[in-house]
């Protein structure tokens, strides 16, 4: 085998293995992402029911409800729109009222949320930073603590 | 004063690097000997001022100096001395600082090992690697000064965030940074070799074990991490898909193609132009996870702290070290004179489809990490990128990698025949069908995929040690024969098997553990009990406790089997006292079949508490696989063929060394 019909062997494999690639990222790419969505941008209907989200937001005070079991009910606000969210499980240890959460699930035709996990990050001070920005749009930011406040784990 | 010592050297550091960086490179272009011969006691003097400079940051944290901002931020007196320390590079500056550090102990090697370089390729080398000294100490003092003073002082520190307070995370970033900064190693190699426009096995020789520590200690490090997010976040994830840790995963998929191609430069002298391209793309990878990490600009569980200012920087960083790299890489790649000739069926084909599959991965990878921040600016809409993307796409192509393997590893260099060595393997393939089936036995529900997964772990553990039996001739020698034969094998094929049979048993733990893991979740009052995988999880009721810096609530769980109680768990909920945070304790029962993991949830209105309880089957051989994949980086690296350095005083000058 002379080396251009080497050099051709191998430019195969690589193309063969770059196109299969590029085909499953496609597809990937079409099920297999989550939308972000705010409180507001519900209400004005951008998404459906039954469609899989994340609903990013802050919790919003005095609407924790905790109901039979594991079962708990809050609203998840931007200030602008609320949007009730039920989940039942285990809450993470940095949830509370007033703190921003990012909560992954559906809507129900009745426009209420049923979320199949929520996450807070592992830091007090942390707002997802969808929820800061779409916080700081409408002009209800407000920051906690220092702006150089945020470290939180090196994962790096 | 030591603080202002620890600043000083820094800036003493970042003088001395430029004068490493610019004094070589005119010397090794000018051909002036005395030029050249300045690189080496630079970057040990460039080294030995970093590492006082951090040993400065060290005393700081260690003393609870609350006069220096950085130390006030991240720590307080209250501390364990373990965290104290570790929380020097638990924060954004200490971590550059630390990256600087080991890349000023990697220049300093080059310094003390590589005197049988060239002196021109070596002047070379350490001029690159200072220029990514220079960068990075000038982003450290203009951005990210670990040293600024906070006046008037605090009398105490805000302390380091609690689920940071933990062992394996303690040495999960040295461990990182160690296999990011050791690709630069590579890369300065890389470069060098362009610049100098000449390259031989020699360069393979020294990159190699180079880059299979880096590995090494990446490998350990991604685990900890993994170990540690899956005890410390309580619900036992092992790995998220987060765009964090697939900053840290990259540079793993480009650095396990690296040692890979690498050794078929050293032993074939071929894919010289593709090793020098995997090496400055590892070492672009480590700097774009930098960045990723640093700058904020993804969402991530775990980032650090949100500044635009220094993401810009690390950002322009980045942009002239890859693009710089990869227009030299342009321009000087043809005039690499390629090397051996080898058949597509063959171990230098193996290898081949090895890197193919490898990069390609990394490019799904990078993708899915990417995608997001593209899609945003180009029309605003945010999306994350979850575990269903990395499932179909990354899952899928690591399918043919493992199943290659055992069959690569038969295959002779320059030419092979594949028939020949699929019947080598006749017998491996009829133990793992049996595995399959076996499996298939046992546990009957759960994803169809599941058991050929597992047989496909089974096929690479099995094909290695009979790899292993087939070069000392186990079933046709006498015993004496066998033993010497065993004992002459080189280190090196042993780090090899080891290492391949280490993703044999990561590749059955993950699959196990996600295909068959089970959940339940359940308010429970005291004396209540859940059933999970055949135990039985009674909750006991709480007490609470006081640790060294925190106030816990313990949730007391009897495990019972089959009626007989055989086991007392802990599961607590910790207030840490500064800062004032949560962080859950999971109790963990391990086992040779699985872990039972038991969590205390929130207290709910009754008096009953929210419990969770999972088993996570044979999840520990995830991390037992990633060790023995590193003892088998530690056995090759004891190769004695592959010392560091190892071309040989004798082949100094040589362009060609005969192998």
């Amino acid at each position: 085998m002379t080396r251009k019909q080497r050099r051709g062997t191998l430019l195969a494999v690589a193309i063969a293995g770059v196109s299969a690639a590029v085909l499953l990222v496609m597809f990937a790419l079409r099920d297999g992402v989550d939308y972000f969505y705010t409180p507001t941008r519900v209400m004005a209907k951008e998404v459906g029911p039954g469609v899989s989200f994340r609903l990013g937001g802050l919790v919003a005070a005095g609407s924790v409800k905790r109901g039979e079991g594991t079962k708990v009910a809050f609203d998840v606000t931007d200030v602008t729109a609320t949007i009730p969210v039920v989940f039942e499980g285990i809450l993470p240890d940095l949830f509370r009222e007033g703190q921003g959460i990012i909560a992954i699930g559906k809507l129900e035709p009745s426009g209420r949320f049923v979320a199949s996990s929520v996450l807070a990050k592992h830091d007090e001070n942390y707002m997802p930073p969808e929820v800061a920005k779409s916080l700081k749009e409408q002009g209800v930011w407000q920051h906690v603590g220092k702006p150089d406040d945020t470290k939180s784990a090196p994962k790096q | 004063m030591i603080v202002e010592i620890g600043h000083f050297a820094l800036v003493l550091a970042t003088v001395i690097a430029v004068v490493q960086l610019v004094v070589p490179a005119i010397g090794a272009t000018t051909r002036n000997p005395a030029m050249m011969a300045i690189g080496g006691p630079a970057a040990l003097t460039q080294a030995l001022l970093v590492a006082i400079s951090f040993a400065a940051l060290t005393h700081a944290y260690v003393t609870s100096d609350f006069s220096v901002e950085n130390v006030y931020i991240n720590s307080h007196s209250a501390k364990p001395m373990l965290y104290k320390v570790s929380g020097v590079w638990g924060n954004h500056e200490g971590s550059m600082l630390l990256w600087v550090l080991i890349l000023a102990i990697f220049g300093a090697a080059v310094a003390i090992y590589g005197d049988n370089l060239p002196d021109t390729f070596r002047a070379r080398v350490l001029a690159v690697q200072a220029s990514i000294g220079v960068a990075f100490l000038l982003f450290i003092l203009l951005t990210s000064n670990p040293f600024n003073r906070l006046v008037p002082a605090a009398i105490e520190g805000r302390g380091l965030n609690p689920i940071l307070q933990d062992p394996a995370l303690a040495f999960h970033p040295p461990f990182l940074y160690v296999g990011y900064v050791g690709f630069s190693m590579a890369f300065s190699f890389a470069v060098a070799a362009l610049w100098e426009g000449r390259i031989d096995a020699a360069w393979a020789r020294w990159v190699r074990p180079w880059t299979l520590a880096a590995w090494m200690s990446l490998t350990l490090g991604i685990a900890m991490g993994s170990w540690w997010a899956y005890y410390e976040l309580g619900w036992g994830g092992w790995w998220f898909w987060d765009p964090v840790e697939n900053a840290s995963f990259m540079p793993w998929l480009a650095g396990t193609a690296l040692i890979h191609s690498a050794v078929v430069m050293e032993k074939r002298e071929a894919l010289k132009v593709w090793t020098i391209l995997l090496a400055i793309l590892a070492f672009s990878l480590s700097l774009l996870g930098a960045f990723l990490v640093r700058s904020g600009v993804l969402t991530s569980v775990h980032s650090f702290a949100v500044d635009p200012k220094r993401g810009v920087v690390i950002l322009v960083i980045m942009s002239i070290f890859v693009g710089g790299a990869l227009l030299l890489y342009a321009f000087r790649a043809s005039e690499l004179r390629t090397g051996g000739l080898f058949q597509p069926i063959s171990r230098e084909g193996a290898l081949v489809l090895n890197n193919v599959l490898l990069t390609t991965a990394t490019i799904t990878v990078f993708v899915g990490t990417l995608y997001p921040l593209a899609l945003e600016a180009f029309n605003g809409a945010k999306i994350s990128v979850g575990p269903p993307y990395f499932n179909m796409t990354f899952v899928p192509l690591m399918i043919p990698l493992l199943l290659a393997i055992p069959v690569g590893t038969m295959l002779p260099w320059k030419r092979g025949d594949l028939f020949a060595a699929l019947q080598r393997l006749t017998f491996v393939a009829v133990l793992s069908i049996a595995a399959l089936l076996a499996t298939f036995a046992i546990v009957r529900r759960g994803p169809w995929l599941a058991p050929v997964t597992i047989a496909i772990g089974a096929w690479v553990m099995i094909g290695s040690v009979y790899d292993w039996l087939s070069r000392i001739r186990a079933f046709e020698v006498g015993r004496d024969e066998m033993f010497r034969r065993a004992r002459n094998l080189p280190r090196s094929a042993y780090g090899t098997l080891l290492a391949h049979f280490g993703v044999g048993i990561m590749v059955i733990g993950i699959t196990a553990t996600s295909a068959w893991q089970t959940e339940v979740i359940k308010a429970v009052k005291p004396g209540e009990s859940l059933a999970i995988a055949g135990y039985e999880v009674t909750f006991r009721g709480t007490a609470p406790r006081r640790g060294p810096n925190y106030q816990e609530t313990v949730g007391l769980f009897a495990v019972s089997k089959g009626g007989t109680p055989f086991l007392e768990l802990e599961g607590t909920k910790r207030l840490y006292d500064a800062p004032r945070q949560a962080t859950t304790e999971a109790a963990i029962h391990a086992s040779m079949f699985g872990d039972l993991y038991v969590v205390l949830g929130d207290e709910l209105s009754d008096g009953g508490y929210a419990v969770r309880a999972y088993f996570h089957p044979m999840v520990r051989l995830i991390w037992i696989g990633s060790i023995v994949m590193s003892l088998g980086g530690i056995l090759s690296l004891l190769d004695r063929r592959l010392r560091v350095g190892a071309p040989t005083r004798a082949r100094r000058r040589e362009p060609q060394p005969a192998e």
